[in-house]
């Protein structure tokens, strides 16, 4: 191939994508999520689910437009796909490139390093969000409810991961796509799992809403 | 200046706009709620722009301070100053700010059933919280008023709180 998927992505970038103001995008985003905690009372586990939904949705519709920018074909591999999704897919939405890194041995799965976030440009989780303990006495019974006893941590950008397996659904491979690190909860670094479950045979699948 | 594609914002809104029609029980309903996203976005892009654009010094005087949303708000938002800044000729308290293609709602198509609605009330509350915030509350809403040659033109329709317009009045008779 003539061009890397590097160079193809910052052509792209650079002559065929519209732009807007990074600090609006990440202070509507920021705004979205906190209606998000106030709509779900803070559980952020549900918060985490909704954002995956909803990035979900997004991504399939958003591998359209990625296919007829980028001009690209099928993948040869997954570890294709890790690099398509990092230096073009990212770079041309987002004007970020994650590092793909932690390829398994079989190649099903990958992660993808961020060392930018633009969705986590101003925030700062509050103490609550942060907390990811399992069966921590200190604090008292939230309403006795069984499932609030393993808090949930905010995984802020959760929407990347909905767009990712939402994206990658429509090209015939469903994964899962999840946060593992965030520098937001105090992590070294922001790395997204992405495992391959299996690939699809020629199901179209329903739409979440 | 840190850029994303138009796309992800657009998909991004796409996205708020459906999950907030969840939520809702009508039009108006539905532009409140987007107005309450938007407010939350201008109340820290006022700190953000104020800083950067004017050293942190309060526009004091009311056309100041439009200007400033005319102008250097629409700039760092959208690239471009807006299309126009009106004063209402039937009422003292009422500035319109009009965009021809407001960049939020070019990907919306709204239902024909819901053509009272515009989405650009996401901008009404952003320019809401940044009149709140210096000092000139207002009602702030976003209405679609077609001329010749764009249909789909929004002007965003201030209306500032009677104490705003009183204290004008003295700062002018002064």
């Amino acid at each position: 191939m003539a061009k890397t998927l590097k160079t193809l992505g910052e052509d792209v970038w650079r002559t065929k994508v519209e732009k807007v103001n990074g600090e609006l995008f990440a202070l509507t985003y920021g705004s979205i999520v906190t209606q998000l905690c106030r709509d779900f009372n803070n559980n952020y586990a549900k918060v985490n689910a909704q954002l995956d939904k909803m990035g979900y949705n997004m991504g399939m519709r958003l591998i359209e437009e990625f296919l007829a920018r980028s001009q690209l074909g099928r993948c040869r591999d997954f570890r294709d796909t890790a690099e398509t999704v990092a230096k073009v897919a990212f770079k041309m939405f987002l004007n970020i490139s994650p590092a793909v890194t932690n390829v398994a041995p079989d190649a099903k799965a990958f992660s993808l390093v961020f060392d930018e976030n633009p969705l986590a440009e101003f925030v700062e989780l509050p103490e609550a969000a942060r907390r990811r303990a399992v069966g921590s006495a200190a604090g008292p019974v939230e309403n006795g409810d069984a499932m609030a006893s393993a808090p949930a941590p905010l995984w802020f950008s959760n929407v990347l991961c909905g767009v990712v397996r939402g994206a990658l659904e429509m090209v015939q491979l469903q994964v899962d796509a999840r946060w593992v690190s965030d520098v937001l909860l105090g992590d070294e670094c922001s790395e997204m799992r992405v495992t391959l479950i299996k690939v699809l045979e020629d199901e179209v699948p329903a739409g979440e809403d | 200046m840190d850029q994303v594609s138009l796309s992800a914002f657009a998909f991004l809104f796409s996205e708020l706009v459906q999950y907030s029609q969840k939520h809702v029980k009508g039009i108006q309903d539905l532009e409140k709620r987007l107005n309450l996203v938007g407010y939350r976005v201008g109340q820290r892009l006022l700190e953000l722009l104020v800083f950067r654009d004017r050293g942190s010094k309060r526009d004091v005087k009311l056309l100041n301070a439009l200007l400033f949303i005319n102008t250097n708000v629409w700039k760092a938002l959208f690239g471009k100053p807006a299309d126009s800044l009106e004063k209402s000729s039937e009422h003292d308290d009422e500035y319109m700010i009009s965009d021809n293609d407001l960049v939020v709602n070019r990907y919306i198509s709204i239902p024909k059933e819901m053509s009272q609605l515009n989405t650009g009330a996401f901008i009404a509350g952003i320019v809401e919280a940044m009149l709140d915030g210096s000092g000139f509350p207002a009602r702030v809403t976003a209405h679609t008023v077609p001329v010749a040659g764009f249909p789909f033109r929004t002007t965003i329709l201030i209306k500032f709180d009677a104490k705003v317009m009183d204290r004008e009045k003295r700062l002018a008779d002064k």
